[in-house]
């Protein structure tokens, strides 16, 4: 039905993850961050999937899943603390985070 | 069907461009969910409907809808546009950026020199995945649904204002 190379869907998937690690590397806006790293979560998701269309089996989707679940945790946890970030310091900027004696 | 692949997948690449590029936090949110929606049709399209619904309504829908009420809630102004323009300089994005590109073709050569197609197409529908999911991989369910509960009290206790005393009579929240 639908003959698509396998490498070309491994590409894309590649080439967001990569897109959101530039976006990780490049941006200082934790928000930006954050953002960045939901599409990393996402790419990887795509790669599961098409693995899971390429033998035929459920598993990749089974994983897709469980990426879901983390990437929410994930999310929820980190807006959370950005909220507590932002009333406590008024800015978003992670090199004003980097004063934080720890 | 190939052609619809391609479409989408160009639309989520474009899209996941802007959004690392955009300097306001909306503008670049509302192009994350534009390209969420675009992988959802690329996992359509290679038989996979249940994921693809899943990641409109959780990842597009749920997930996204939190993000956009929390920046709403930061109220970023106009100082803040400010700061990202000056920020994005070329000098520091080009040395990472350069970087990322050499890495990406190395990659897509890699890819590109294995030829395997993938054979006659076959749809796994909800009905496979809910048997893999609660039968082979019943652990990894018990795990997540622990990783939620951790997630849900770990939110909870961030999310709390603390309630700070100014006198015995007078407490308020601050802020």
């Amino acid at each position: 039905m639908i003959s698509i190379a396998v490498a070309h869907g491994l590409i894309l998937a590649a080439i967001l993850f990569v897109l959101g690690l530039i976006g990780l590397l490049v941006r200082r806006n934790i928000v930006f961050i954050l953002m960045s790293i939901e599409i990393m979560f996402n790419a990887a998701g795509v790669a599961f999937v098409l693995g899971g269309s390429r033998w035929m089996q459920a598993d990749g989707q089974v994983m897709f899943i469980f990426i879901l679940a983390v990437a929410a945790a994930e999310l929820s946890i980190g807006l959370a603390l950005i909220l507590q970030i932002y009333q406590r310091t008024k800015t978003l900027d992670t090199n004003a985070l980097s004063k934080m004696r720890g | 069907m190939e052609i619809a692949f391609y479409i989408a997948a160009l639309v989520a690449i474009v899209s996941t461009i802007m959004v690392i590029t955009r300097l306001h936090a909306v503008h670049a949110l509302l192009y994350l969910i534009l390209s969420l929606l675009a992988v959802a049709i690329i996992f359509f399209v290679i038989g996979a409907p249940f994921i693809a619904a899943l990641e409109v309504i959780i990842y597009a829908g749920a997930i996204m809808v939190l993000f956009v009420f929390v920046v709403m809630m930061l109220n970023l102004g106009k100082a803040a546009v400010e700061q990202e323009n000056q920020w994005l300089s070329a000098k520091s994005w080009l040395g990472p950026g350069i970087v990322a590109v050499i890495l990406i073709a190395e990659l897509l050569y890699i890819l590109l020199s294995l030829q395997s197609a993938r054979p006659e197409g076959t749809i796994i529908g909800p009905k496979e995945v809910g048997t893999s999911l609660f039968r082979v991989y019943i652990i990894g369910v018990e795990l997540s649904a622990m990783l939620l509960l951790a997630g849900i009290v770990g939110a909870y206790h961030l999310g709390k204002r603390k309630k700070q005393t100014l006198h015995r009579f007078m407490t308020g929240e601050v802020e």
